[in-house]
């Protein structure tokens, strides 16, 4: 934690970071077509989670701590390098993008091209790396690194 | 085959995941599996009308593929590895104990046992160097099982060197004979004309590799160094299979090269003087397992000698050589491993009168130590026999009789230290005045005496029946060379082989019986392979440390100065090589909102350079970057605008809480980077930045691709936002690349600042 605490920050805090979360969401997905993207996605969230840590609170993702950002940084490589090969598997060429038309009830016709997975993983990586250098950078520097609320569990 | 090395890798995986905590149970199903190997090879290759190949591409472009063959050498092969293995993993269940590193050894030990089998079944160079590389990391992994001892871990990091500057040599060779001759198949090479001088060379770096994994001189000294591994380790790689795949890529190779003079020098010369050195070192040895390691090395030497000489005949009696070499040896490391256990030392001169306290260990000893020897009726007489009779009668030329000469004083040395081991572990020492005899504690279970026996009365049995063992290595030999036939006899008859056999049987056990049981004082040559392997990684590892304290200063200062420098000079000389380039028709700005940005920049930009605060510069710096996303978004760059406010805003947070653990203000001048140096710097490089990025947007020549990006993104990627289409399809590996480097960056920056924090957190304690 940085410095006393702040009313404002406290209040942003508790109103904000949902909306910038759900922001980041929209921006992601909404990139494909219009000013957005994964990385954009990923950096607004990496703001949301700026915004609690500057507030005091312990990173939280719902309801549970961060404990290992570099598990979501893994989990998001992983899913881009899936995207990126799976194509190999239907004998196309690497990244070749598929697009799906689904109908939705009430919602209409949906358009899903492959590609937006890749810029899920490449949102969560962005997510994980923004969290990774709070729980490093953040920590207070004379404490031990087994206390805090940004404890870091081995890994 | 394929399937036998697959369910050996299943096997030995589960031995390290699953069956981790019952090492035993995965013993007996690794003994299971190696019994199943030798009976599936002997049904399918023993009498085939047609020879199995099985034959897998992997890289087709270079004509790169997995190929097998089960022809007769392979079955022996195959056969040793898999019936020795099945002994020895039997032997090790007790040998072990209760051991912690038995479940690892268990699984590396079945890993090895399906490597060494790839390696023996290859058909090619290039599938036989795979498994040769594998065969070297299970040897490394072996060696220092025990990896809390240093001796054992420098020791497996030698064998390793080792071992894999020979793979290089062999890779080497087989990339050079892929590109001259075209192929690295044993038949494709043995058809081809490898007369040139490309395939020659070619073929002394395959032979080089064969020296470093059968330790030959002067590459000799890392087996030795490997018995800090297990006795059934010893036993199995660094005697019976694992140093023998020099053996059979000479085997699968003499026939094709060894008309080259160079090679049959080599292989004379490095192969007797391993001969003589390790026989030599044999007699000096104290410690039982040394003694077996130096003799194994001599052994070699011998068998490089008959293989690698590419003489039909010779590479016969080198075939059965291998079989009683590999017999014999095997028996003695589990021997001497049986005493060890029993008696907690195998230093022969704790020992005395061992002779009658273990009497089956030692008859089985015995008969394995006279089959080295060289005696009648020992299947070890038979083929020696064979060896003699086949360089008596040379083909005229020097080479075969130094040959001759090396094998006869060979010979003379492997009877005595025979005698000497023999003696030295179970006979009674008249003068024991001083030392303290080691005595049997408990006495080994039949695990570790059962093994012994048999393997050891193997030699004897094999002996009796020497012509009949004799026919059946036909088959082996002829699969190299068609006239490589022979017979093996108990009795020969009278004829001057026997006299030499017989000559030297006689000086070598009085050798070995005079010899003193504590030697004198070993003087070692001034130029020895092991001094210079020690002088070469001393000399690495010094280099490095140097290289590095100067590249790698530590100072901030230094680090970004040389960066930053060289991007000016490069820059700059390109800006210099065309000067005013760029500026002609050039527009500044196309509106007043850019206009305002930039000017907004350079502002931020020269407050930063004046800010004495730390904390301050960094906000202002942001300034910069928010100008800079001002002018993006004037330009019609919402992307990126976007994505420089969010980096920027988080780039921010990231250098205040890192700056709030330096001084808040700038220090002082440093003595070696005065502050005029670094105007000149930063101004040289902004300067040539700046020219350079004009100078770049006006060199545009080929039409831009943006415009096939605009048409293709809609119906190829299905997205209408070019900027992210180009980013997860268009240009997808560089995004993947990038995200890559992103993740590998973060990694860093926690593990490095958790190992500050740790040091920290040390040296407050420690206070």
């Amino acid at each position: 934690m940085i410095g006393r605490r702040s009313v404002i920050l406290d209040e942003a805090d508790r109103w904000l970071v949902p909306v910038i979360l759900m922001v980041s969401v929209y921006v992601t997905f909404r990139g494909h077509n219009a000013p957005g993207g994964g990385f954009a996605g990923g950096l607004i969230a990496g703001a949301a989670f700026v915004l609690q840590f500057l507030a005091g609170r312990p990173l939280r993702i719902g309801r549970s701590d961060v404990h290992r950002p570099t598990a979501i940084i893994g989990a998001g490589l992983a899913l881009s390098v899936c995207t990126t090969l799976a194509p190999l598997l239907f004998g196309d060429a690497l990244l070749e993008s598929a697009i799906w038309k689904i109908d939705v009830p009430l919602v209409g016709t949906v358009k899903v091209v492959s590609s937006a997975f890749f810029d899920l993983g490449v949102y969560l990586l962005v997510i994980g790396v923004v969290l990774a250098v709070l729980v490093a950078l953040g920590a207070d520097p004379d404490d031990d690194e087994s206390s805090g609320p940004m404890a870091v569990e081995a890994s | 085959m394929t399937s036998i090395i697959l369910v050996h890798a299943a096997l030995a995986a589960l031995a390290l995941t699953a069956l981790r905590s019952r090492p035993v149970a995965a013993a007996w199903l690794g003994c299971a599996l190696l019994a199943a190997t030798a009976i599936a090879v002997a049904v399918m290759g023993i009498g085939a009308d047609d020879v199995p190949v099985e034959r897998w591409t992997w890289v087709g472009e270079l004509g790169f593929s997995i190929s097998f063959r089960l022809d007769g050498f392979a079955v022996m092969m195959v056969l040793l590895v898999a019936v020795l293995g099945a002994f020895v993993l039997w032997y090790s269940i007790d040998y072990f104990e209760h051991d912690a590193t038995f479940a690892r050894f268990v699984g590396l030990f079945i890993a090895f046992a399906g490597a060494m089998t790839g390696l023996v079944l290859s058909d090619d160079l290039f599938s036989m160097f795979v498994f040769w590389e594998l065969t070297s990391v299970c040897s490394f992994l072996l060696i220092g099982l025990n990896d809390r001892s240093a001796q054992a871990r420098a020791s497996a990091l030698r064998a390793l060197l080792v071992t894999s500057a020979g793979g290089l040599s062999l890779l080497g060779g087989v990339a050079l004979l892929q590109s001259s001759v075209g192929t690295s198949s044993f038949a494709g090479l043995a058809a081809a004309d490898t007369t040139g001088t490309v395939a020659r060379a070619a073929a002394i770096l395959v032979l080089v590799g064969a020296f470093t994994k059968s330790a030959q001189f002067p590459f000799h000294f890392w087996l030795p160094g490997a018995m800090a591994a297990p006795t059934p380790v010893s036993a199995y790689l660094h005697s019976a299979t694992m140093v023998k795949a020099g053996i059979v890529l000479m085997a699968r190779t003499s026939p094709i090269f060894a008309g080259d003079p160079v090679w049959r020098w080599m292989v004379v010369v490095c192969g007797g003087t391993t001969m003589l050195l390790g026989g030599a070192r044999a007699l000096r040895q104290t410690d039982a397992k040394l003694l077996l390691a130096h003799s194994t090395v001599s052994q070699l030497g011998f068998l490089t000698i008959l293989v690698g000489l590419g003489v039909p005949g010779a590479l016969y009696a080198g075939v059965a050589h291998l079989v009683a070499h590999a017999v014999f040896k095997a028996a003695l490391f589990l021997g001497v491993g049986a005493v060890d256990h029993a008696t907690g030392t195998r230093d022969i001169r704790r020992l005395s009168g061992l002779g009658r306290q273990m009497p089956v260990v030692a008859v089985s000893m015995g008969l394995a130590a006279a089959s080295m020897a060289g005696l009648i009726p020992l299947f070890g007489f038979a083929t020696k026999e064979k060896a003699l009779a086949v360089l008596l009668h040379p083909d005229g030329a020097a080479v075969g009789i130094v040959a001759l000469v090396f094998v006869v004083l060979g010979a003379v040395l492997s009877t005595a230290y025979s005698v000497r081991l023999f003696v030295g572990l179970f006979g009674t020492k008249p003068d024991r005045s001083g030392i303290e005899t080691a005595h049997v504690h408990h006495a080994p279970t039949a695990a570790l005496v059962v093994p012994v026996a048999v393997i050891g009365g193997a030699s004897l049995v094999a002996g009796l029946a020497a012509s009949t063992v004799g026919g059946w290595l036909d088959a082996p030999a002829a699969a190299q060379a068609a006239a490589a036939t022979g017979y093996l006899a108990l009795w020969p008859g009278v004829n001057t082989a026997l006299a030499v056999s017989l000559t030297v049987v006689a000086v070598g056990a009085v050798v070995g019986w005079r010899m003193p049981v504590e030697p004198g004082e070993h003087r070692s040559w001034p130029i020895t392979g092991e001094r210079a392997y020690q002088f070469l990684l001393d000399g690495l590892l010094d280099g490095s440390r140097r290289i590095t304290s100067v590249t790698q200063s530590g100072s901030l200062i230094a680090y970004l100065g040389v960066i930053v420098s060289v991007v000016a000079v490069v820059l700059g000389v390109g800006v210099l090589g065309d000067p005013g380039a760029g500026f002609v028709d050039r527009v500044l700005a196309d509106s007043a909102v850019q206009r305002a940005g930039a000017v907004l920049g350079v502002v931020w930009a020269i407050a930063v350079v004046a800010a004495r605060h730390r904390f301050v510069s960094a906000l202002l710096l942001g300034g910069v970057g928010f100008s800079c996303a001002v002018i993006f978004a004037a330009f019609g760059a919402p992307d990126l605008a976007l994505t420089q406010v969010m980096v920027e805003t988080l780039t921010i947070v990231v250098f205040l809480l890192v700056l709030r653990q330096m001084p808040r203000r700038f220090e002082a001048d440093s003595v070696w980077a005065p502050k005029l140096v670094r105007v000149a710097i930063s101004v040289a490089v902004g300067v040539s930045v700046s020219l350079f990025a004009v100078m770049v947007s006006g060199a545009r020549t080929a039409p831009s691709v943006g415009e096939t990006y605009a048409q293709l993104s809609e119906p190829e990627a299905g997205g209408r936002n070019i900027v992210n289409v180009i980013l997860v399809d268009f240009r997808g590996f560089d995004t993947l690349g990038e995200i890559t480097v992103l993740a590998i960056a973060a990694l860093g920056v926690t593990n490095l600042v958790r190992m500050a924090r740790r040091q920290r957190t040390r040296a407050g304690g420690g206070a």
